[in-house]
């Protein structure tokens, strides 16, 4: 209180000196009274603008340490990119695989089909005793033709039906891979929220877990990746190719 | 090998259990039951009975590794034969498996003749040293 009063008391001194020497014509003592009068609020704005410089400078800083941000959008984004580039060509690659297993499948099932009509009709005419010798023995020999032909032909049946079931573990493969992807797109998505908090921190947003964004980075070998997708980060990492090389670094360690 | 011998697979993809299953069902093996991860897993082996274990490595809470740390931690299922059946391909990871005890290790994609070869391999091996 007492020290308003006084800077007041002063002002109205300085203020009463002022237009005494502008009265008088004392022109460089009127202004050095003017730059006594300002000091007070110039240095509250250099208060001011020294405050906003560091919290500027502090958010580069921080913004320029945050090497995961700098990851995401040099590796990570344009990896999710190929990532999901190759699942579109993988589920593309398994829907032909069971699709060229079905157009062999189908004039299968359709000629054992057509031929056991044949051989059916023929067996019903025996049975009526309505056929020759002659149509017999033909006969008997389209049967034994037929037994011969419906064994390979079921066993290719099967095989085919093999080749359908592991065509559907894209589902798996694919599916690991679009988590990641997943994965990758929540944790931008809490980076950019971090971003906004920070150049408006003044603005008092919620905050964000910091915990929360630091997950989801590969940091722990130990953790599952998913398959290995070709043109990304992934061949960088030393992988085995094929089960063969599998079986070789197994090997080399005595299994 | 006794093809009545109970299998738990262990994926937390469906269409991968479905897959192992309809595999192991045209080797003659029709004994099985399935997990979708290491935590729900882990419980019905110590509940007894498993005499094989097919898991998969990169799944939501508990993943394979750890499934297959436990299993050689627990007196009870130490001995139980596990093939991983899983995608990761580094090799820090499979020397990783090896260390922790793993019996075989299957990169997928894989086929079928693939599972039949690392299935009869463990189990030869097993009775070799029984």
């Amino acid at each position: 209180m007492d020290t308003d009063e006084e800077r007041l008391n002063l002002h109205l001194d300085l203020a009463r000196q002022l237009v005494e020497c502008l009265e008088k014509g004392q022109r460089s003592e009127a202004d050095d009274i003017i730059r006594q009068l300002r000091l007070p609020y110039e240095r509250e704005l250099f208060e001011e603008l020294g405050k906003l410089t560091r919290e500027l400078h502090e958010a580069l800083k921080s913004f320029r340490g945050d090497a995961r941000l700098i990851e995401l959008s040099r590796d990570e984004i344009p990896d999710a990119k190929e990532r999901l580039n190759y699942v579109v060509s993988m589920t593309e690659q398994a829907t032909h695989r069971t699709l060229n297993a079905l157009d062999e499948s189908m004039p299968i099932a359709e000629s054992l089909h057509g031929r056991s009509g044949v051989l059916r009709e023929q067996w019903n005419r025996f049975r009526h005793r309505e056929l020759s010798v002659d149509e017999f023995r033909e006969l008997a020999r389209e049967l034994d033709d037929f037994l011969i032909q419906t064994g390979q032909e079921t066993e290719r049946l099967k095989s085919l039906m093999s080749e359908i079931l592991m065509a559907q573990d894209y589902q798996d493969l694919t599916g690991q891979i679009i988590r990641r992807v997943i994965r990758l797109v929540q944790e931008v998505e809490e980076n950019l929220v971090g971003l906004i908090r920070l150049s408006s921190a003044r603005m008092d947003l919620p905050r964000v877990d910091k915990a929360v964004v630091a997950e989801g980075g590969d940091s722990m070998d130990s953790r599952g990746h998913g398959p290995i997708v070709p043109n990304t980060q992934d061949m960088v990492a030393d992988v085995v190719s094929s089960q063969d090389d599998v079986d070789a670094l197994l090997s080399s360690l005595g299994f | 090998m006794d093809k009545g011998m109970k299998i738990l697979i262990v994926d937390d993809f469906s269409t991968m259990r479905r897959i192992i299953k309809n595999l192991l069902r045209d080797l003659g093996f029709n004994n099985t039951a399935e997990a979708d991860d290491g935590s729900t897993a882990l419980p019905m082996l110590k509940g007894g009975g498993f005499d094989f274990l097919i898991t998969d490595w990169n799944m939501p809470n508990m993943e394979g590794i750890a499934l297959l740390k436990a299993v050689r931690a627990d007196p009870m299922l130490k001995s139980l034969p596990v093939l991983m059946v899983t995608a990761e391909a580094k090799r820090d990871q499979i020397v990783e498996a090896a260390q922790a005890g793993v019996n075989g290790y299957i990169v997928k994609p894989f086929t079928a003749e693939t599972l039949k070869e690392k299935i009869d391999k463990i189990f030869e091996r097993i009775e070799a040293q029984g």
